[in-house]
């Protein structure tokens, strides 16, 4: 991990009508470390995200993105920025209508149309068993596969075009722990040979203390601390002790000491 | 650009392909071109490497795999990615198996065959296990949701009220005016009104008010309840004991099937409304007269002919539409199919019905 700073977030506020969502919010992201971010449901972890990658337009504030400002970008400009991160949505948000190898090329054409099919076929089917896919599961339709296989079918999408960054919302709810914790494993070994920088969305926290090197919580509408999790521990917060301390966080750290 | 550039020099012996810069997606096409211009034996000299990404590093595994090329000058960063690219490198599926041309076609032909029997079927399947609520409810009448009946009286029937009517009146209009150019050749306009009353009563107030319904009621039958198995909604109903089919199904039927003929008569009504006064502005045939001539020249059993039609179109659109609605399996794109494909069965049926009912009606002797 370096010192560099690859998202610099300063001032940013987002709301929805009445409701606001975050205020003054301030955050930064060092290259080369996975960053976890947790919060209570409702506390805007996507919309973070959404505002990051430019899907959420802000009403104040600045983010800056590998060095570039991302608010109020025309599209052209921004995609030259798009093109270096992937991004991992919840469901996966496989285009339904695509196989999954073609899913996987779909970034790959729209960036570089003129790599010839047969090689795009190898790429495609390279990142397919990257992400721990089986062999089969290139000419299958989203639909036919499991929540899991979706999810390894969207990170395969995400890395199609080798991003110095990527993004995870939630990337292990709703998987069996065995089939979590490969993909936590997956995702350190991803960013470890690739060099990427991860921002993670997480409610898991087996993730948290597994893979991520420092965490950030989201409490009262901005980001209340960024540190290690020993780090946060240290802190007085009533809502992190609540949930790095609680049964759950508890067990969690028990279980990592014993591996 | 200046920051990369790949040479390629044969050397006395070897030819030796030097990598300079960076060696990425960007420059796939061109890497890959270049490194097949060279003829083996073929040595790879990764020394002037700056920077590599997967994709650069399976170009360089390939060649290695493939044509036996020999790689120098690897620095660990470069090695790291080439054996990571190694470790992944499986055979993986990327195209579904395709048959060869005729079979294919027999491929494709026995799919439509046997997807259409099977949409036979289930159709059929789907009827009885409506009649099956029917009857349930019938012998239990407490299991009718009145509430829920009435809801969709509200949506199919009263809601419909504006844009029929304004299609009815439209039509009036032109069925008028087109009838009134042809009969003026003839001297006799005042078999306009003859050409109203009966072809409005007998066939065309029923048939477009269900095309009407099929198009506004039928699709959102089947979005709804297409929608509803998506989210596993109908699944949880299941669980909870609730049937779909009363729950669901039997209102949405039920309101097509009362409010097909309410609707039919008004458009019969408003048709007339229109066809009136067109007669009246462009024929100069006053309003009385207009009535009075209706009266004489349609008969009662055109009236009950059009009518009679109305419910089993209402039937056949609230069957095509929930049974397309409860086929809804998978993802999101299915609901969309289903819904056409709701729209234009229900359609079709409709017409094939109506040609039936046609062809009954002149053989009973109702002309």
């Amino acid at each position: 991990m370096s010192d560099e700073i690859i998202i610099t977030i300063r001032g940013l506020r987002n709301s929805f009508g009445e409701q606001v969502i975050h205020e003054d919010l301030d955050l930064d992201v060092r290259r080369g470390e996975i960053l976890g971010v947790v919060g209570g449901s409702g506390t805007g972890k996507s919309v973070l995200m959404r505002s990051i990658i430019g899907l959420q337009t802000p009403d104040e504030g600045e983010v800056e993105v590998l060095g570039e400002n991302m608010i109020g970008r025309e599209e052209d400009e921004a995609k030259n920025i798009r093109r270096r991160w992937g991004v991992l949505f919840q469901n996966g948000a496989l285009f339904s209508t695509l196989t999954v190898a073609e899913n996987v090329e779909v970034p790959i054409r729209e960036y570089f149309p003129f790599i010839k099919e047969p090689l795009l076929d190898e790429i495609a089917g390279y990142k397919i068993a990257m992400s721990g896919l089986p062999a089969n599961a290139g000419p299958k339709y989203p639909s036919e596969l499991s929540g899991g296989m979706r999810k390894r079918a969207g990170l395969a999408r995400a890395l199609a075009l080798d991003p110095e960054l990527l993004f995870l919302d939630e990337p292990t709810a709703g998987l069996d722990p065995i089939g979590a914790a490969a993909f936590d494993e997956l995702i350190e070994g991803l960013k470890e040979r690739l060099e990427l920088t991860v921002f993670l969305i997480t409610h898991d926290l087996d993730t948290l203390w597994a893979i991520c090197d420092r965490v950030a919580v989201l409490a009262d509408r901005k980001v209340v601390a960024v540190g290690t999790i020993e780090e946060l521990l240290a802190l007085d917060h009533p809502w992190i002790q609540e949930y790095f301390n609680g049964p759950r966080g508890r067990a969690a750290l028990a279980g990592l000491k014993g591996r | 650009m200046g920051e990369q550039s790949t040479t390629s020099e044969p050397e006395s012996g070897a030819n030796v392909y030097r990598c300079v810069g960076s060696i990425t997606i960007a420059r796939a096409g061109s890497t890959q071109r270049e490194l097949e211009a060279v003829p083996d034996p073929l040595t790879i000299d990764l020394g002037g490497v700056e920077k590599m990404d997967t994709v650069g590093a399976w170009l360089i595994y390939r060649s290695v795999r493939d044509r036996g090329a020999k790689v120098i000058n690897v620095s660990s960063e470069v090695c790291g990615l080439l054996d990571q690219v190694a470790d992944f490198d499986t055979p993986v599926q990327i195209r579904p198996e395709e048959r060869p041309g005729p079979l294919r076609i027999l491929d494709e032909v026995g799919g439509w065959v046997s997807d259409a029997g099977e949409t036979l079927v289930g159709l059929v399947g789907f009827l009885g296990s409506v009649l099956l609520g029917f009857a349930a409810i019938v012998r239990r009448p407490k299991r009718f949701r009145i509430n829920a009946v009435i809801q969709r009286f509200d949506l199919v029937g009263v809601r419909a009220l504006g844009i029929i009517g304004l299609m009815s009146f439209l039509i009036g209009i032109v069925i008028g005016q087109q009838g009134a150019v042809q009969l003026q050749q003839f001297g006799a306009e005042i078999y306009t009104i003859n050409l109203i009353g009966r072809i409005t009563i007998r066939e065309l107030g029923t048939l477009m008010t269900a095309i009407m319904v099929a198009g506004r009621s039928g699709s959102a039958f089947a979005a709804q309840l297409g929608t509803m198995k998506l989210t596993e909604e109908i699944d949880a109903m299941r669980t909870i004991g609730v049937s779909p089919i009363e729950a669901l199904v039997i209102p949405r039927m039920l309101s097509a099937v009362v409010m097909m003929p309410l609707l039919s008569f008004y458009s019969m009504l408003i048709t007339i409304i229109g066809g009136g006064i067109f007669c009246w502005i462009s024929l100069d045939i006053p309003p009385l007269t207009y009535v009075q001539r209706l009266q004489e020249v349609v008969p009662m059993r055109d009236l009950w002919i059009g009518l009679i039609k109305a419910p089993v179109f209402g039937f056949i659109i609230g069957l095509v539409g929930c049974f397309q609605g409860m086929m809804v399996e998978g993802d999101s794109e299915q609901v969309g199919t289903r819904t056409t494909a709701a729209v234009v069965q229900a359609i079709f049926l409709v017409i094939v019905l109506d040609a039936v009912f046609a062809v009954f009606f002149s053989s009973v002797g109702w002309l």
